[in-house]
C-alpha cells in the first residue's frame, strides 16, 4: 500500500496539480498553484491533431502487432516442439539492449538510401520516394518495439490451453480452421486481451519512435507533445501535464470500452 | 464472431454396422503401442476395453476417433472403410478423460457444439434433450469451470450422446470421480445405454467398472487381445495367467497335465494329482500349464480334508495374515512350494470356529471344480 502510494499516487496528486497551475504574468517559467482549468482546454484543442494521430498510429501498431504476433505465438504453441526455447530467446532477445537503440537501427533500415526504400523505389511502390519521416516509419516502429508484449500474453494463453479441448473440437465435427474458430481462437482471447493492451496502452504514449522515425510536423503524437512542452518550451509545464492528463484519461476511456466489449473479468 | 458465418464444416460419412477394427498396428518411433489388432464391435453393444496402463487400449479408442491413423490396418463401420479419414468426418464422439469441455461456452453451448457444426437447425433443442437425459439441464447456463467433476463428466457425456453418434467411445470417463460417485455413474451410464441403443466402446483399467457394465469385456495386454467375452466367462475361465491375475485376484500353480480319469484330464502339482472338467481345461496333455483358483472359493481347515475325486487341497502351511474387509475376511497362507496363497471367506468367526489361528498350521480346500 505505501509502495503505491509512494510511487503511483504522488506522483500523479503532484502532476494533476501542476497540471492547473498558472503563469506569473511577466515571469515566464514560474508559476503559481492555481485551478486554470483553461491548461486541459488548450490541451484538447491546439493539440487534436495530436490526439488523433497517437491514437490512429497506437491502433494500427497494435492491429499489426496482433496479426504478425498471433501467428508466431501460435507457432510457438503448438507447432515449435524442441525449437520454442529458441523461439522464446528469439523473442525476448531484444529487450537486452536498449529500445532507442533499436529504433535507430530501424532508421538506418528505412532511410532513403537502405535497401527497403531503394528497392522499393525502383520498382516504383513508395509513392513519397521514402520511408522515414512518414506515417508508415512510425506505425513500423511502434508494432516492432510491441510485438514481444503482444506475443507473451496470447503464447502463454495458447500454452495453458488443454490440447484435449481442441481436439473435441475436431472430435464434434469442426475441421481445422472451424476449430480454430470456434474452440482455439476464444479459448486465447484473455491473451489477445492482455496483449492488445500492453501494445496499445504505451505505443499511445511513445514518443521516441516519432521522434526518431517520423517527420517534424505531421507525424507527431501526444507524447512529442509533452516532451516538448516539459523540456523545450519555457512556460509549458502545465500544458505538458494537461496533456498527460487527458492522454491518461482518454486511454483509460478507451480500455475500459474496450474490455467492456469483450469482458474478461480477469482483467479489470 | 459475427463475421463468420454458420455453415455446416463437415463432409461427415455415413456409416452404419458393427465397428470392425482390422489388423490394425500402430507405431510411436520405436515402440509397438497397438500390435496387430483386430475386433468386431456389434452395433448397440457396450463393449470395454481393459489393461493396464500403456497396454495400447487408448491408442485403439484414438484411431477408432480419428485421432491417430494406425501405421497399418483398417477402421471399419458397417461396409464404409474409415481409415485416414478426419475425426469430424466419422460418425464417431469421445467423452474424454479430462471432459475438454470448451472453457468459453456455457453448458448448453458446449452441447450444442456438435449439432451446430453439423448445420442443424434445432440445436439448443437438441442440446437441451440431452442435458434431460444426463439430468443436468437445470445448469444448462453455467460455464464448465463453475461445475463439480461429476457434473462436468455428465454435460460432456451429453455433448457427445446429443449427435447420435455409431459408435461412442469412452476414454477413461470416470477416472477422476470418487468412489461412490464411480459406481453411481457406472449405473448411470448403463441406464443411457441401454436407452439410446448406441454402441458404446469403455476404456478402463478399473476391472470391476468393466465387469460392471459390459456386455463384452477386451482385455489388453502389450498392444493384444488377451481374452475377449463376456465378464462372468472371463472371471470364472482366464485363459491366459494376465487375465486371471487382471480379472481379480488368482492364486497360481505351476502344473502339468499327466493323463485323463475317463475324459477328465488330470493335473498333477505340489506333489498330487487332481482332475479338472474338460470344458475348464485348455492345455494339451503333457505341457506344462498354469493351475488357477480365486481366493474366495478355497475353506480354510485345519485338518487337511480327506480327498475325493472333486475336491482337492494344498498345505498344511502357516497362516500368515488376517484383515478383515467387510463383506468377507481375507487370509494369507505361506505354503511350502507354491508361495503365498489368499483365501476369502465370508464372516469374522471363521478362524475360531475352525480352530484356524495365526502361526499355526493349516489347509486349504475347495470342492467342486472351481479352478481351471
Amino acid at each position: 500500500m505505501a509502495w503505491l502510494v509512494m510511487f503511483f499516487v504522488v506522483p500523479m496528486v503532484q502532476l494533476f496539480l501542476v497540471s492547473l497551475q498558472s503563469d506569473y504574468p511577466g515571469f515566464p517559467g514560474y508559476y503559481y498553484q492555481d485551478v486554470n482549468v483553461a491548461n486541459y482546454a488548450r490541451a484538447l484543442t491546439d493539440f487534436a491533431p495530436h490526439f488523433g494521430r497517437s491514437m490512429l498510429f497506437a491502433g494500427l501498431a497494435t492491429f499489426f502487432a496482433f496479426v504478425l504476433g498471433y501467428p508466431l505465438a501460435y507457432a510457438m504453441a503448438f507447432k515449435a516442439g524442441r525449437w520454442r526455447g529458441v523461439m522464446m530467446i528469439c523473442v525476448i532477445a531484444p529487450f537486452f539492449t536498449s529500445f532507442i537503440l533499436r529504433t535507430i537501427a530501424w532508421r538506418q533500415i528505412l532511410s532513403d538510401e537502405g535497401w527497403i526504400a531503394s528497392t522499393l523505389n525502383a520498382i516504383n511502390l513508395l509513392p513519397g520516394g521514402r520511408i522515414t519521416e512518414t506515417w508508415v516509419a512510425v506505425v513500423a516502429g511502434l508494432t516492432y518495439n510491441f510485438l514481444p508484449f503482444m506475443v507473451l500474453p496470447i503464447y502463454s494463453s495458447l500454452e495453458r490451453a488443454n490440447p484435449t479441448v481442441i481436439e473435441a473440437g475436431g472430435d464434434l465435427y469442426a475441421n481445422g480452421f472451424t476449430t480454430f474458430r470456434t474452440v482455439t481462437l476464444p479459448m486465447s482471447l484473455p491473451g489477445v486481451l492482455a496483449g492488445t493492451l500492453l501494445t496499445f496502452i504505451p505505443a499511445a504514449g511513445d514518443y521516441v519512435n516519432a521522434e526518431l522515425l517520423g517527420s517534424d510536423v505531421s507525424t507527431k503524437m501526444v507524447g512529442n507533445v509533452i516532451e516538448s512542452q516539459f523540456f523545450r518550451v519555457l512556460g509549458g509545464f502545465p500544458d505538458a501535464a494537461a496533456l498527460s492528463f487527458t492522454l491518461m484519461a482518454l486511454i483509460l476511456a478507451l480500455v475500459f470500452a474496450y474490455t467492456r466489449k469483450f469482458g474478461t473479468e480477469e482483467l479489470l | 464472431m459475427g463475421i463468420f458465418t454458420t455453415r455446416a464444416s463437415t463432409a461427415l460419412r455415413e456409416a452404419k454396422g458393427d465397428l470392425r477394427i482390422e489388423n490394425v498396428t500402430k507405431r510411436f518411433a520405436d515402440f509397438v503401442a497397438v500390435d496387430d489388432l483386430s475386433l468386431v464391435v456389434p452395433r448397440g453393444s457396450f463393449f470395454a476395453l481393459l489393461g493396464p496402463s500403456g497396454c495400447g487400449k487408448t491408442t485403439t479408442l484414438r484411431m477408432v476417433a480419428g485421432l491417430e491413423q494406425p501405421t497399418a490396418g483398417k477402421v471399419l463401420i458397417g461396409d464404409t472403410d474409415l481409415t485416414g479419414s478426419r475425426p469430424y468426418e466419422r460418425p464417431v464422439n469421445t467423452v474424454f478423460q479430462s471432459y475438454a469441455l470448451f472453457p468459453h461456452l456455457t453448458v448448453r453451448e458446449n452441447v450444442a457444439f456438435g449439432p451446430k457444426r453439423r448445420g442443424l437447425p434445432d440445436a439448443l433443442k437438441l442440446a437441451d434433450e440431452a442435458l434431460a437425459l444426463v439430468e443436468m439441464g437445470h445448469l444448462a447456463q453455467r460455464k464448465p469451470a463453475m461445475m463439480s467433476g461429476g457434473q462436468q463428466q455428465r454435460v460432456a457425456v451429453a455433448r457427445a450422446l446429443v449427435n447420435r453418434p455409431e459408435v461412442l467411445l469412452l476414454d477413461e470417463p470416470l477416472g477422476a470421480l470418487d468412489l461412490k460417485l464411480r459406481r453411481q455413474m457406472q449405473v448411470e451410464l448403463k441406464r443411457i445405454q441401454t436407452e439410446v441403443g448406441l454402441t458404446f466402446i469403455h476404456v478402463t483399467h478399473d476391472q470391476e467398472e468393466a465387469m460392471t457394465m459390459a456386455d463384452t469385456v477386451a482385455v489388453m495386454n502389450k498392444g493384444q487381445i488377451e481374452q475377449m467375452g463376456a465378464p462372468a466367462e472371463l472371471y470364472d475361465l482366464p485363459t491366459t495367467t494376465f487375465v486371471a491375475n487382471f480379472l481379480g485376484q488368482a492364486n497360481m500353480v505351476e502344473a502339468k497335465q499327466v493323463g485323463l480319469d475317463g475324459d477328465r484330464p488330470v493335473y498333477e502339482a505340489f506333489g498330487h494329482r487332481w482332475w479338472v472338467p474338460r470344458h475348464r481345461s485348455s492345455v494339451p496333455a503333457g505341457e506344462p500349464a498354469a493351475y488357477g483358483i480365486r481366493p474366495e472359493k478355497l475353506r480354510l481347515n485345519h485338518e487337511r480334508p480327506a480327498l475325493g475325486g472333486s475336491s482337492a487341497a494344498a498345505g498344511p502351511g502357516v497362516l500368515r495374515d488376517v484383515s478383515f474387509t467387510g463383506v468377507s475376511t481375507q487370509y494369507l497362507v505361506d505354503l511350502p512350494g507354491l508361495g503365498t496363497w489368499g483365501v476369502f471367506e465370508r464372516g469374522r468367526w471363521i478362524v475360531r470356529r475352525r480352530g484356524v489361528a495365526r502361526s499355526r498350521r493349516i489347509c486349504c480346500s475347495c470342492r467342486g471344480w472351481p479352478g481351471w
